[in-house]
């Protein structure tokens, strides 16, 4: 965390200190409109009809949802802010799916499964505690504002934690393994924090 | 019962692993760069040079947290990615796009002059990074092309790195950034989809023109490194994978 900075010869910001929208964490500053696209990888084409959603691990009945599937379960909509490590945040977003505890609900978590290795359909890999996805902060989301989720924006369906930043919020969310040790994902090894919390400023490790 | 491990699928790989080791250091603190110079690089894009009193190498590719303070305390910060290489100690060159209404590229443009403070905190990201251990194909458009020129510039000044190729995209021939290092090399190929010099074709970088550099890195199993606009990075990507080149070859960096 920061402590005070001198300022920045000439610089004027946007607005004033005190004229800063207080839903931002520290070191985010308001995308507005925009909703930049920042995958490591080429984005897939991946239609409703062949998407899956699985969650094994350390659970008394691993469980395969289909498309269909999944939309039969009760819908579940977030709306609030968004933030992204490298520093832009949406302060008003809307996001339809179902909330992961109507997943979780299903397969029984075993009492020692304490993190969660979140897969993505390209292989990407992200950790969480299981406490960041229960008690209703966490969804498999299928719409962004009213429309279905685009292919640059996770769709069909992507992982959604927003308390946390947005690299934990994997697209094209393929599964979820419950393990007993936190395990590092695809950034994480990539030297960014293991958590992610925004309002503590966990961008990168050590942070 | 829970399953046990041995029971379990193993999870799809992703592919590209990591290229800087995640137990290198430990956090990476702010600091206070001066400015040193700014020079026009092309119409659109500043190169600031900073010079850093605490010094990280970075792996070239990876990029500088930029954070700026106005008088009443208010601050914002931006991600820039090292246009110098590696080998450039106690340096680091940032080339930033003007954006209209850009806060902090604006500032870039407008307003930083040698002797300037500013705070920067890097290096940062380990995935869109080369340390010259095996051969690559870059390929970026427009401001996408500041991360591959630091790796361009650390293959030609460091004996023994892996052969490089870069391929980069712009609109027209003053569009093109460190023209004195990029225009008429043989490692580099410029491709320019508005007005080309004569006797050069014009045209944005398609499949087809994509196709013998698409085909040398599967030949030569090389790397490819994509960096520019979103739209950018899907238009080069999906022909590559089109190509036969295997996901575990592909590393993008998008801007935003
Ligand atoms: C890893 C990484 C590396 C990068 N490397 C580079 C690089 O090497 N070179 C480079 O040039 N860029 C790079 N970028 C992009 C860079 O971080 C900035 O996003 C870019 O410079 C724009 O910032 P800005 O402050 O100038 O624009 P911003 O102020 O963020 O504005 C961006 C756009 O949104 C509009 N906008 C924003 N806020 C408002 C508002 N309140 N009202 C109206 N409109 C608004 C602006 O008009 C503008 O069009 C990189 C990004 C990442 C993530």
């Amino acid at each position: 965390m920061s402590t005070a900075s001198p300022p920045t010869r000439g610089f004027v910001g946007r607005h004033a200190a005190d004229a800063r929208d207080p839903r931002l964490p520290p070191g985010q500053y308001d995308a507005h409109d925009a909703f930049p696209v920042l995958s490591a990888e080429a984005t897939p084409e991946i239609a409703a009809a062949d998407w899956t959603f699985r969650i094994d691990g350390l659970v008394g009945a691993p469980r395969t949802w289909t498309w269909d599937e999944a939309r039969a379960l009760p819908p579940s909509t977030y709306e609030g802010p968004i933030h992204c490590v490298t520093s832009w945040s949406k302060l008003a977003t809307r996001f339809t799916g179902v909330s992961v505890d109507s997943f979780l609900d299903a397969v029984q978590p075993h009492p020692s499964a304490t993190h969660v290795v979140a897969h993505s359909h390209t292989g990407y890999t992200t950790n969480l505690a299981l406490a960041d996805l229960t008690g209703g902060k966490a969804w498999i989301a299928f719409d962004y504002e009213g429309e279905p989720l685009t292919a640059a924006h996770g769709g069909p369906a992507r992982l959604l934690v927003p308390h946390l930043y947005f690299w934990k919020s994997a697209k094209w969310i393929a599964g979820l393994r419950l393990v007993g040790a936190d395990e590092p994902g695809f950034w994480e090894r990539n030297r960014y924090h293991h958590r992610g919390d925004p309002w503590a400023e966990e961008r990168y490790a050590g942070d | 019962m829970p399953a046990t491990d041995d029971l379990l699928p193993p999870l799809p790989e992703f592919a590209a692993p990591g290229r800087v080791a995640p137990s290198l250091r430990g956090r990476v603190q702010w600091q206070h760069a001066e400015v040193v110079a700014v020079r026009r690089e092309t119409p659109g894009l500043r190169t600031v040079r900073l010079a850093l009193p605490v010094w990280n190498e970075h792996v070239a590719g990876q990029h500088y947290m930029v954070r700026l303070t106005a008088a009443d305390g208010y601050t914002t910060q931006r991600h820039y990615s090292v246009a110098s290489p590696p080998g450039d100690t106690g340096h680091i060159d940032l080339t930033v796009d003007r954006v209209e209404g850009g806060e902090v590229s604006g500032y870039f443009h407008t307003v930083a002059r040698p002797g300037d403070r500013i705070e920067v905190r890097g290096p940062l990201g380990g995935f869109f990074a080369w340390s010259g251990d095996r051969p690559a194909l870059l390929v970026g458009g427009g401001s996408g092309v500041v991360p591959l020129v630091s790796m361009l510039r650390h293959a030609r000044s460091v004996p023994g790195t892996a052969d490089l190729h870069l391929v980069a995209c712009v609109r027209t021939p003053e569009d093109l950034p460190y023209a004195s290092e990029l225009a008429s090399a043989p490692d580099v190929t410029v491709v320019h989809s508005r007005r080309a010099p004569t006797g050069q074709p014009v045209g944005r970088l398609t499949a087809e023109t994509l196709a013998p550099h698409a085909a040398q890195a599967l030949a030569e199993d090389r790397e490819v490194f994509v960096c520019g606009s979103t739209s950018f990075a899907e238009s080069v990507a999906k022909p590559l994978l089109t190509a036969g080149l295997p996901p575990t070859h592909l590393r993008i960096e998008r801007f935003g």
